[in-house]
């Protein structure tokens, strides 16, 4: 089916002044705006979880300095776990696959575009309830039962505010790419959006499953475990955790094969192999099903051959198969690198964005080791970081690769570039720290209950460095935010005070550079026809490295 | 700007129809998740306490059963529109979708009558571990709300088609589709909750 969306019958939103500039933004069916949406939405949410985390990570330098109020600990930390999962890293995934997948395709709109905005405000209205109910005294661990069961209700919302949207860009990679664009001559992004789409349909619902069943045991109290306002740990926990978390990042490496492609002028090869790649890191989707944590038993070595395979055939495929598949799409893609390619922003953010997602899906497997003894430890929370961290790059690589197509103006590499490096070195510093402190046990969890009595005891006090590894993780969370800061201030002065960057100005090989910058409302004047997987390298001739 | 080729005219899109798959999808995922966290209760409360379902709690099969074979007319009938939208047949359409709307409309009220028959508390209180009873209604709840969908559904293609868009016929597949679907969502609940138990 190679079809392409003719049925743009809105007329496009005109800004104007005031009221009417909102109204066109909030009724706005536009993909590029409702992508902008997520992605500004994001932003602000990022900079208020990383605070949190910020916050979270001095307070565990010394168990001795109590910055925050023990009480509040366990809502602070529901904050950064649900914050920087369902507030950043899904939802810039998304945006950034709403603002530029049509584009890539060669379509003149979404597919039901009126869902895609809806499922924005659904999220926005839920993000808000959420944190509302965690001032209050809701979330996990929340003394106030109405807030609770408004936190639960809440993370339904945003659940099913961001499936609607991710509904609307799968139904379009399917049924509206240009006419001759077959599966495999999506681009690598495109191809990386629609595995992630795949996966997030399937586990999004399981997720809006558990917290039905939690809002219903805890709104009818009763002796039942669903009625605890710590549930959600046990009974929707691993949505918020790997290796739910790192479907939700998959679209990391088709960025970094996309930008590797064009930085490089070539077609990046063996384009069904890299296609599998990231199809592989998708299979983790069966642990998300499966409910269940997939491990190799404390002393796996000891057991017999039956018991081994017992275990090792559902680990090789929920753990072993996506790690073989991130480590596959980052290998083939720096093998593409190995022909002179033109270092730019985008790439550099691709490149670190896609080693810490690999490390993450790495830890990941090594987590889910019983011999390792790392579950209930800070070292799952460092590989969420990872993951989260990676998200962060790899959008402000979109941002700098398709700020054209979506505002006009083009980052310039030299002012992104160190930002890149800041960013990467922070993250890597966070995450690998309390990587190293989980080795050392010191406690963690998805939503941690503080224990508390008549002395304030912190679950995460441990006999081991903790200053040290605990201060590198603040450190690195501080380097980042202090990044994404400066990142959100150029693009703020770039995109509303620069020149405009050109139609095609990185030399681009797919079809979003077939058309004016900033792209118009349907994106394209004429359905074009495609006739391999780099339509515009067909077109120059002169920049083929393989010519 | 590049000059890429132009296409002719663009072929016919089936959105309507990909855009339900995904959403049965969906919420195939949500019904599969729900059942899978439900038997893993299930489990755990048999081998703590030796049971699952409060004492004294029947769940009455006759029209759990009555429901199932409701299914089968409505996928009948789903499909007896496609067949009469195919021939642009507009008053056989009509009458098709409105007997799949009034069998959902039956399906609902055969869910109400259980729940009124079984007189389960909601809130098992203090004494009582209510886990079946939370359970039992989320999950024949997201059942019902399924259907209310359903019927919805069946209501916006039969005004759509007999509002005079006879050639869009995409929809009254993607309607019988969901139909479709919700048949072997029950089918499954039914055996899970109802026959299980």
């Amino acid at each position: 089916m190679t079809t392409i969306d003719t049925h743009v019958t809105s007329t496009p939103a005109t800004a104007g002044p005031g009221l009417a500039s909102i109204g066109a933004w909030v009724t706005t069916t536009d993909h590029k705006r409702i992508g902008r949406l997520y992605l500004g939405s994001t932003a602000v949410a990022f900079l208020a979880a990383a605070s949190v985390a910020l916050l979270l990570g001095i307070e565990r330098i010394s168990p001795t300095r109590e910055w925050l109020s023990v009480g509040s600990l366990t809502q602070l930390f529901a904050l950064q776990r649900f914050g920087l999962t369902y507030l950043v890293l899904l939802p810039l995934m998304v945006g950034a696959a709403v603002a530029i997948v049509p584009l890539q395709v060669g379509a003149r709109s979404l597919a039901f575009p009126r869902l895609a905005a809806a499922g924005f405000w659904a999220w926005l209205l839920g993000a808000a309830l959420a944190i509302f109910s965690l001032v209050n005294n809701g979330g996990p661990g929340g003394g106030d039962r109405v807030f609770v069961d408004l936190f639960l209700l809440a993370v339904g919302i945003v659940a099913a505010g961001l499936l609607a949207t991710v509904i609307s860009v799968m139904t379009t990679i399917l049924t509206a790419r240009a006419p001759g664009m077959n599966m495999r001559r999506v681009p690598f992004f495109t191809w990386s959006v629609l595995v992630f789409s795949l996966t997030v349909v399937v586990a999004l619902p399981v997720l809006i499953g558990n917290l039905l069943y939690l809002y219903v045991g805890h709104k009818f109290p009763s002796l039942s475990g669903l009625s605890s306002n710590l549930a959600l740990d046990g009974v929707a926990g691993a949505a918020f955790s790997q290796p739910t978390t790192i479907l939700f990042a998959l679209p990391v490496f088709g960025f970094l094969a996309e930008t590797v492609a064009t930085s490089t002028r070539q077609r990046l090869r063996p384009r069904g192999i890299i296609f599998t790649a990231i199809g592989l890191v998708g299979v983790a989707v069966f642990a998300t099903v499966i409910q269940s944590a997939v491990t190799l038993r404390p002393a796996f070595l000891d057991l017999s051959l039956s018991e081994k395979l017992r275990d090792l055939v559902p680990f090789a495929l929920v753990h072993g198969l996506p790690l073989l598949g991130a480590f596959l799409a980052v290998a083939l893609a720096a093998k593409g690198l190995a022909t002179k390619p033109k270092v730019s922003a985008p790439l550099v953010f691709g490149l670190f964005a896609a080693l810490l997602a690999l490390l993450a899906v790495a830890a990941n497997a090594l987590a889910h080791i019983g011999d390792a003894g790392l579950i209930g430890t800070t070292f799952e929370e460092g590989n969420w970081l990872a993951l989260v961290f990676a998200a962060v790059l790899a959008t402000m690589g979109a941002v700098a690769y398709w700020g054209p197509k979506l505002w006009g103006p083009s980052l310039a590499t030299k002012a992104a570039l160190p930002l890149a490096l800041l960013a990467f070195a922070g993250a890597a510093l966070s995450s690998l720290a309390l990587m190293v402190a989980g080795f050392a046990d010191q406690a963690g969890g998805v939503f941690p209950s503080i224990v508390t009595g008549t002395e304030p005891i912190v679950a995460f006090d441990y006999s081991g460095p903790m200053t040290l590894w605990n201060t590198a993780n603040a450190a690195g969370i501080a380097l980042v935010l202090l990044a994404v800061l400066v990142f959100v201030a150029l693009s703020l002065r770039t995109f509303i005070k620069g020149d405009a960057a050109g139609d095609d100005p990185w030399d681009g090989l797919t079809l979003e550079w077939a058309t004016t910058s900033p792209a118009p409302y349907d994106n394209f004047v004429d359905v074009h026809i495609v006739q391999s997987a780099e339509p515009l390298l067909d077109l120059k001739p002169s920049n083929r490295s393989d010519a | 700007m590049i000059a890429l080729p132009s296409a002719p005219a663009p072929s016919a899109r089936r959105q309507l129809l990909v855009g339900t798959a995904v959403a049965c999808a969906a919420l195939a995922a949500l019904l599969g998740g729900m059942l899978a966290t439900w038997l893993r209760m299930r489990q755990q409360s048999i081998d703590t306490t030796g049971s699952w379902m409060p004492d004294g709690v029947e769940i009455p099969l006759v029209p759990a059963n009555i429901m199932l074979l409701g299914f089968i007319p409505i996928g009948v009938f789903a499909q007896w529109a496609v067949y009469s939208a195919k021939r642009q047949d507009r008053s056989h359409t009509g009458l098709a979708l409105g007997l799949v709307a009034l069998l959902g409309v039956a399906v609902i009220n055969a869910q109400a009558n259980i729940y009124a028959q079984m007189m389960l508390p909601a809130s098992a209180g203090a004494a009582a571990d209510g886990t079946f009873n939370t359970m039992f209604y989320a999950i024949t709840g997201v059942m019902t709300v399924m259907l209310v969908i359903g019927v919805v559904f069946s209501a916006i293609t039969a005004f759509r088609y007999l509002g005079g868009r006879t050639v869009d016929r995409e929809i009254v597949s993607a309607h019988a589709m969901y139909w479709y679907f919700l048949s072997f969502a029950f089918a499954m609940l039914w055996f899970v909750v109802y026959v299980t138990k």
